[in-house]
Order: C-alpha cells, then sequence, then structure tokens
C-alpha cells in the first residue's frame, strides 16, 4: 500500500499541480515580469528596467499605507488571536448548546469580503450617525471599522483551529498535572499553551498573512476615504494600477515590493513560533 | 509527530480556507462574462461592444439582438459594472477575443489605448457626425467618435421654486431674476431658512462624497473654475493650472454643504441615489446633475414639467449669459487589433445603430440620447432635461464646455475630491483644496505623460 502511493503520487498529485502553475506560478511570474514593463494590457509590454521601481520610492502615500497596513496587522493579529483562544477554551468546557455556538461563531467566515464590508459600514455609518459622524471622517474611524469587521469575520475560523487543537491534547496531561496540584491558571500556563503551539503557529500565520493582504474589506468599508488615509497596501497597488495613464507598471512594481515584504514577515513569524513548539 | 500533527493542521486549514475562497470569489464576480462561443456566430465578422453605461445596459442587448437578427452577424454586448469601466476593459482587451467597439472618456482617457485606435476617417459613421468637435483626432486620423451628447446643471423643482417665489419676504421673485450667483445664494439661503413652510428638508440635494457621487462635484463641478480658466487664456487644456477661479469654486461648494438636506459631517456616506431620492420625492429644490439623471427621477413625486435645469452660478462677471455644461465624454473607439473582418463588422453595425430606424429610435428614444450625428433631425427625445438645454441654446446663451476631460488622471480627481471632503466636514482647510487642484494638476501631468 505505501508503496503503491510513493509510486503513483506524482499522479495524484498532478491535476492539483497544472491547477497550481496555471493559476499561481504563470500569473506569479509574468507578474514580476510586468514589473519592470510600460504596458497597457498584460500582453503587449515594453521593457523598461528598473524605473518603475524608482517611482516607488517617491510615493509617500505608499509608505504612509505601509505602516497603517503593518499597525492593523499587529492590533488585528494580537486582537483575533486572543479573542478566538477565549472563545475555543469557553467551547471545549462543555457548556450546553456548545455544537450551536460553535456553528454561529463560525458562520461570518461563510460570507465573502465585499459584503461584509457594506454590511457593517451600514451598521458602522447607522450608530455613528447618533453623532453626526460617519465612518470616512477619519482614519481612525476606519481603521477601528477594520478591526471590528476582521475580528467578526476571523475570530470563528481561528477559533476552530484551536478548538480541534485543544481537543487533541491527551485528557492525562492535564489530569497528571492537576493531581500534582496544579491550579487551573498553571494548567492553562505549563500544559495547554505549550502543547497549542502548532495551532498557533497556523493561526498567527493566516491572521498575520490576512492582515497584511487585506484588501475586499477596505475596498468595500472605507475605500481608503479620506484622503486615501486608511488606504492599505493592496488596495494602494490596486489604486496605483489604475490611478494614472502609464502607471500600471508601477503598480505591478508595488506588488513585488509587497510580496517580499509578506514572505519575510511570515517566515520570520514561523520560525519564532516553531521554535516554541514542544515535542509530544 | 509533531510535524505530522502541524502539517495536518495546516492541511484542514488550507482546505477550508479554499472552500469558503471559493465562495468569496463567486461574489465578486456578479459581472462575469458570458463566453462568447456560446452565441452561433453566423456572417464572417463578429462584434463585442463593451458598453460604458450601464443606465442603457439592457436597451444595448436588446438592440444588439435585433441587428443578429436581422442580419446574423453576431453581436455581444457587454457592460463594466460602474465605475470599473477602465479595469474591465484592461482585461477585457488582453483575451483572444478582445472588445472590437470600446469607449474611452476623452482626450486624457485617450492616451492610455491611442495604440488600439483603428482610424474612422473612412468610416461611414464619421461621415454621418455633424461637426469635428465631437472626434477625438490626432492629425488626420479620427480615433474616437462621441455618440452622445450630454448635459448638465443644477436640476431644480418648479413646483417649490413657484412656493418659494410667493413667499412675503423672498428676495428673488422669479425664475428670470434667478440666472447670477447671488440670487442663487439667496435663493437657497432662504428656502433653507423656510424649510418647514415649504415642505423640503433643504435647499440642495444632498452633496455625496460617496464613490457613486462624488464625481458630482469633484469633476462636473470642477469643470467650471477650469472652463472660466481656459477661456480667459483662449486655450483647451494645460499642463498647469493656475486656479484663479478657485474661490467661485469655494463659494458653491460652501452654498451645496451649508444649504443641504444634511449636516456637513454626514456627506461621507451620502450617495447618488440618496441625492436622486431626495430630488424624487421633493425634499430638495436643487440637484446638480445631467440630462442621464431623468431615468432615476422620473415617475416619482415630481412632474415631468415641474422638472428644470439651471445653469450652475459660480459667481463670475458676466454668467448671467452662461448656458448649461454640454458635452461628451463618451467616444466609440475601434479596435485596430481585432480580425479585419470583425473590424468590418463592426463599423457596418455602428453604421446601423445611427442610420437604420430601429437604431435611432432605440438610442433617441429608448436611451434617451442626444447625439452629434445628422441622421437624428426627426430623432429627439423627450426628456424634459434636454429641452430645458434647447431653450438656452435658443435663447443664445453659451454653453459650457466639457473641459474635464483634460484633467490629468484619475488621481488628481481622487485628491480633489478627498479634499473637498476633508474641507466640508471641518477636518480640512480650503488650502488643501487649492493644492490638491493646482499643484497635482502639475504633478499629475508630469507624472501621466513623462516617458
Amino acid at each position: 500500500m505505501e508503496k503503491a502511493i510513493k509510486k503513483y503520487f506524482p499522479i495524484f498529485i498532478l491535476p492539483t499541480m497544472i491547477a497550481f502553475a496555471i493559476g499561481f506560478v504563470a500569473p506569479f511570474l509574468l507578474g514580476i515580469y510586468l514589473s519592470f514593463c510600460k504596458f497597457t494590457t498584460v500582453t503587449d509590454a515594453k521593457f523598461i528596467g528598473i524605473s518603475n521601481y524608482k517611482k516607488i520610492l517617491g510615493d509617500p502615500v505608499f509608505i504612509h499605507s505601509l505602516w497603517y497596513t503593518a499597525l492593523f496587522t499587529l492590533v488585528s493579529v494580537i486582537l483575533i488571536n486572543v479573542l478566538a483562544f477565549i472563545v475555543a477554551l469557553l467551547l471545549t468546557k462543555g457548556i450546553k448548546g456548545t455544537n450551536i455556538f460553535r456553528t454561529v461563531f463560525f458562520m461570518p467566515n461563510l460570507i465573502g469580503g465585499i459584503i461584509l464590508g457594506y454590511i457593517w459600514q451600514l451598521l458602522l455609518n447607522g450608530i455613528l450617525a447618533h453623532f453626526q459622524r460617519t465612518l470616512t471622517y477619519s482614519s481612525t474611524y476606519g481603521f477601528w471599522g477594520l478591526i471590528i469587521l476582521m475580528c467578526w469575520q476571523q475570530v470563528g475560523y481561528m477559533m476552530i483551529i484551536y478548538i480541534s487543537g485543544i481537543q487533541s491534547i491527551p485528557g492525562e496531561l492535564t489530569e497528571a498535572a492537576k493531581i500534582d496540584g496544579a491550579s487551573s491558571r498553571q494548567v492553562l500556563k505549563n500544559v495547554t499553551l505549550p502543547m497549542l503551539m502548532p495551532s498557533i503557529t497556523i493561526c498567527t500565520f493566516l491572521t498575520l498573512t490576512n492582515g497584511f493582504k487585506l484588501f475586499d474589506q477596505n475596498l468595500a468599508l472605507t475605500n481608503g476615504a479620506p484622503s486615501r488615509m486608511s488606504e492599505m497596501l493592496a488596495l494602494n497597488i490596486y489604486n496605483t494600477f489604475y490611478g494614472r495613464t502609464g502607471y500600471e507598471g508601477v503598480g505591478q512594481a508595488k506588488a513585488v515590493v509587497f510580496f517580499l515584504i509578506v514572505v519575510i514577515i511570515a517566515l520570520v513569524q514561523n520560525k519564532l513560533t516553531r521554535s516554541r513548539e514542544v515535542q509530544q | 509527530m509533531k510535524l505530522k500533527k502541524e502539517f495536518a493542521v495546516l492541511v484542514s486549514a488550507t482546505m477550508i480556507t479554499g472552500m469558503f475562497a471559493g465562495c468569496g470569489n463567486s461574489n465578486d464576480k456578479g459581472n462575469s462574462k458570458p463566453k462568447s462561443e456560446d452565441a452561433k456566430s453566423s456572417g464572417d465578422g463578429k462584434v463585442y461592444y463593451l458598453n460604458f453605461k450601464p443606465e442603457q445596459a439592457d436597451q444595448w442587448v436588446e438592440l444588439a439582438k435585433t441587428y443578429t437578427d436581422e442580419t446574423g452577424v453576431d453581436v455581444q454586448v457587454q457592460t463594466a459594472a460602474s465605475g470599473t469601466y477602465e479595469s474591465t476593459l484592461k482585461s477585457e482587451m488582453a483575451k483572444d477575443e478582445p472588445p472590437t467597439l470600446f469607449q474611452v472618456n476623452g482626450p486624457v482617457g485617450l492616451k492610455s489605448w491611442k495604440d488600439y485606435c483603428y482610424d474612422l476617417s473612412d468610416s461611414q459613421i464619421y461621415k454621418d457626425l455633424s461637426s469635428d468637435d465631437y472626434a477625438l483626432k490626432d492629425g488626420d486620423t479620427v480615433q474616437g467618435i462621441a455618440y452622445v451628447i450630454e448635459t448638465y446643471g443644477l436640476v431644480y423643482n418648479k413646483a417649490i421654486l413657484n412656493k418659494y417665489f410667493k413667499l412675503p419676504d423672498a428676495e428673488v421673485k422669479s425664475i428670470d431674476e434667478l440666472n447670477n450667483f447671488d440670487a442663487l445664494k439667496k435663493t437657497a439661503d432662504g428656502i433653507q431658512a423656510h424649510k418647514d413652510d415649504l415642505g423640503v428638508e433643504g435647499a440642495f440635494t444632498s452633496a455625496g462624497m460617496d464613490s457613486s457621487s462624488d464625481w458630482r462635484f469633484k469633476t462636473h463641478l470642477a469643470n467650471l473654475p477650469i472652463y472660466y480658466e481656459y477661456k480667459d487664456k483662449g486655450i483647451d487644456s494645460t499642463d498647469a493650472i493656475e486656479g484663479s477661479y478657485l474661490d467661485d469654486y469655494k463659494n458653491i461648494w460652501d452654498l451645496y454643504i451649508k444649504d443641504s438636506t444634511c449636516k456637513p459631517s454626514m456627506l461621507s456616506s451620502k450617495t447618488g441615489e440618496d441625492a436622486a431620492s431626495e430630488f424624487a420625492l421633493g425634499e430638495a429644490v436643487f440637484y446638480q446633475n445631467g440630462t442621464w439623471a431623468y431615468n432615476d427621477v422620473k415617475d416619482m413625486e415630481v412632474a415631468d414639467e415641474d422638472m428644470g435645469m439651471l445653469p450652475i452660478y459660480i459667481g463670475v462677471k458676466g454668467e448671467e449669459d452662461q448656458g448649461l455644461c454640454t458635452g461628451s465624454e463618451n467616444y466609440w473607439c475601434v479596435n485596430k487589433n481585432a480580425d479585419q473582418e470583425d473590424i468590418q463588422a463592426t463599423l457596418d453595425f455602428m453604421a446601423w445603430v445611427v442610420e437604420s430606424d430601429d437604431g435611432r429610435d432605440m438610442l433617441a428614444n429608448e436611451m434617451g440620447f442626444v447625439t452629434p450625428f445628422t441622421t437624428f433631425d426627426e430623432y429627439l427625445p423627450s426628456n424634459p432635461l434636454v429641452k430645458a438645454n434647447d431653450d438656452y441654446t435658443k435663447d443664445g446663451k453659451k454653453p459650457v464646455s466639457w473641459n474635464f476631460t483634460t484633467m490629468p488622471s484619475e488621481t488628481w480627481k481622487n485628491d480633489l475630491g478627498s479634499a473637498l471632503l476633508e474641507y466640508a466636514q471641518g477636518t480640512g482647510k480650503w488650502d488643501a483644496v487649492k493644492t490638491a487642484f493646482v499643484d497635482n494638476w502639475a504633478t499629475e501631468y508630469q507624472a501621466s505623460n513623462a516617458e
């Protein structure tokens, strides 16, 4: 059996590999090439060297977006993971109706980002209207609006991952700790958390990259208003691409820079959290 | 063990993500295109028209069907969702079967696409054009042809306005006196002060700065200071604007946000629909928009005969003779990279649209277009806003041309819109608007034109 799988595995992964090559590798390589070009449509591009990259340096809005996105990611990673972990802990205590709660918390994930964005825009504007304000009054409102939205959307998803992690902790470990006289706080700190590190790695990775890549929700909720002050990186790239004649390549160059940033941060994060995982 | 477990978690996580990614995407693809393979093609060439105007999407599909039934030539019509024309066009153009007929919005829009434009100087449709003013030319080649002329101004509700004129303390007593900025301001202030007596929420509809509405101010209203500056200098485009009429721009903007149905701090979330419904339900008297808005406001509280359109007065000397803003930002271009047969089919289709009875009837009566073609003499739309424009022209008022097509880039417009909004809600100064208007013009012009 094992042998047969080893022998035939290229055939099994072939469909996925083809899809991956067409849907990911090819556009990715084309994208890198285009970042060195001047073009209107992607099929006729003219190579112009690195001048697209030079133009990024003189773009203050891009730098602002970078910091705004970094701050957003930091806050959202912490909030989402802490909330998801708390909810997961509560829902593994055997409360009545646990399954209903889990389903309800997970539901927001089933809604697409654009729709979520518009729904929350209505909700938040409805509340802010009492104070004669709107979401795009200042970028601070947009920031916290986005944080609320993302927490609402992602906490349930991360919760599921944490729950499966908590459930796979062997019962005897917790039991042994309790017999040794550990308080529930000590159990949490010395047994649950270390055993959960693989889940934490995954969850922080997902929330981190989601935060950086955020586009739909940003577009729908504030669309960068006011004055592009709530514009995050992905939206900034999009707006660069379509904002001016002849700036398609600059948008593409920004996308490549963006890719590098996300890769570096994700690698560093992975290394950090992984080093804290324990052998079971 | 550890690795295996982590792997399992990762795999299940990606699987779930994949599932939902699938879900999410299907929402975004609301305007996905039916494949042209589905349609049977007879005849030699095919036409694929990428339409800019969502207001007339259904009519174009119907017209295409009529043409196919009549001639057997396959005509596909796709309409880009509002505000996404440029992005849709860019991706459609890169496909194997690109649009054969597409639109640009004027000289600046043409810059991106000039390498794709077929020379229309020998085409039938160019011969039908009433004036060269409506063609986009590059030297001797004709690259784009306008197919609709539009007009905008201050749409107003005659019934409520007359009610105001009859008030004992009204400072302006008739529509004839309402022919300059001072009179407009007095009227608007008067209506605002008496809004309860008149049963309205405000003089002007909300000057919404949502993306469905902000073009009315960052583009259309901004046309007036540009127009007067060009007129003074006798030019029709520039690489650096001075902003000599910005104070007037400020005056009218102040009026819009002060005598309005809502507080300025609420503007950022007000949409185009909000403004249209406020006007259509008789909650406001003035509504800055154009002939195309008629479809959105007709058949509601405001009867057709109560709709009029005033020129937008901003306080320039001699503006009593100013007419409405008339021009076009819809130019047809034929894709020269398409197959020769398809190009010919497209040219035939265009000629049919402006010459056949079906085509003319559809354009004039169903879509409500005023066209720049000589073939349309008997086909004039019933739109009251169009008639208002005819009256001004007959009175010898000078129409304001559409100079906003020379605005250097989308970024310029967006930055101006943001500055206007921040000024309105009190988080920014008027100086920021000046900077966005004057300084950005030069930088954006250079950025877009640098090689």
